[in-house]
């Protein structure tokens, strides 16, 4: 009988302990990002740009050049290496405090600019790093250490639904959101983030990828539970879909 | 026998892949490694079972699972 290695941690993924919580998805999604990488033959070629917050420490686990952007500033910087160095592939990683909050102008801009870059937004409804803050994308009664009672409609609004608002914009060749809480789920994600990572390989246009994710600290969850809660209450929330596809719509 | 091997100083207990296991044979151990985390494990006494179908592996955040599959024999297939 001849054994098969069918599993093994991408090359280009380092071989060490992340600093993420026990079930923080974050390690799923820097995995299919390598594995991306790794089959389009890009990581020599790559320069990534990482956010403040969570993933902040990017570097340390996906081996390729990297620019460490100020806070939300991802898209900006990624404008600017993209614009300077054509032949690079340039991809930014960030959360949803980082991307959705102080970043919105940015990401925004760069999106309709239609700037050939890749953002993975990873969203997670909380501010990971700093300690369980409401964030643009908490859910309408979610607790956080800001909103204890929960997030109130009235009064601070609804979770900002990015996927739909970037999908609008003029500059958008792929919009997708997906989620990495079951196995079906995980290979959506994958086949979003390589059609992000095509739209920029052919020069089409931006390419953006949400992905839903867990904060189990945060959500004063158990990694189990919090997984489940992705499925019960954020997908009803957060649709999972490709919002924009400019290769099908021609 | 396809099996799977759970990189113990990686795992961070949070048990993804014993929800993720279509066979449900992993389980939670009564160990901890280094970090103090529990670690999960695969019983070898269920190993047999393992069909290599990754699902544990894909599911892990740490990438601590390593799978290897192996392919049905041709005799077995023709018994």
């Amino acid at each position: 009988m001849s054994e098969q290695l069918v599993f093994t941690r991408p090359e280009v993924l380092a071989d060490v302990a992340t600093h993420y919580c026990p079930g923080c998805q974050h390690g799923v999604v820097h995995r299919i990002v390598a594995e991306c990488l790794e089959e389009f033959g890009l990581v020599e070629k790559t320069i990534a740009v990482s956010s403040i917050g969570c993933s902040v420490f990017l570097y340390n686990y996906i081996l390729v050049d990297t620019v460490e952007a100020p806070h939300g500033r991802a898209p900006a910087v990624a404008t600017g290496v993209k614009r300077a160095r054509k032949d690079a592939f340039v991809f930014a990683y960030q959360g949803d405090g980082d991307l959705a909050s102080i970043g919105m102008a940015e990401i925004m801009h760069a999106a309709n600019r239609g700037e050939r870059i890749s953002v993975i937004f990873v969203n997670n409804t909380v501010y990971g790093m700093t300690g369980g803050q409401m964030a643009p994308t908490t859910m309408v009664g979610q607790k956080t250490t800001t909103c204890p009672g929960g997030r109130c409609l009235e009064r601070e609004g609804g979770p900002i639904h990015m996927s739909e608002i970037i999908a609008t914009l003029g500059g958008v060749a792929y919009c997708a959101r997906t989620a990495v809480n079951t196995i079906k789920n995980i290979a959506q994600t994958k086949r979003a983030i390589r059609r992000a990572f095509e739209t920029q390989i052919n020069g089409e246009g931006f390419g953006f990828v949400e992905v839903l994710a867990t904060c189990p600290t945060n959500w004063r969850m158990s990694s189990v539970a919090a997984n489940e809660r992705v499925g019960k209450e954020m997908i009803p929330e957060f649709p999972l879909g490709v919002f924009k596809d400019a290769a099908k719509e021609e | 026998m396809s099996r799977i091997v759970i990189d113990e100083q990686r795992c961070k207990g949070c048990l993804l892949c014993v929800e993720a296991c279509p066979k449900s044979i992993i389980v939670a151990s009564s160990r901890f490694n280094a970090k103090g985390y529990k670690v999960a494990e695969l019983p070898e006494a269920s190993m047999e079972k393992c069909t290599g179908c990754a699902s544990c592996a894909q599911m892990c955040p740490d990438v601590a699972i390593t799978v290897w599959r192996t392919a049905k024999s041709k005799a077995k297939e023709n018994d």
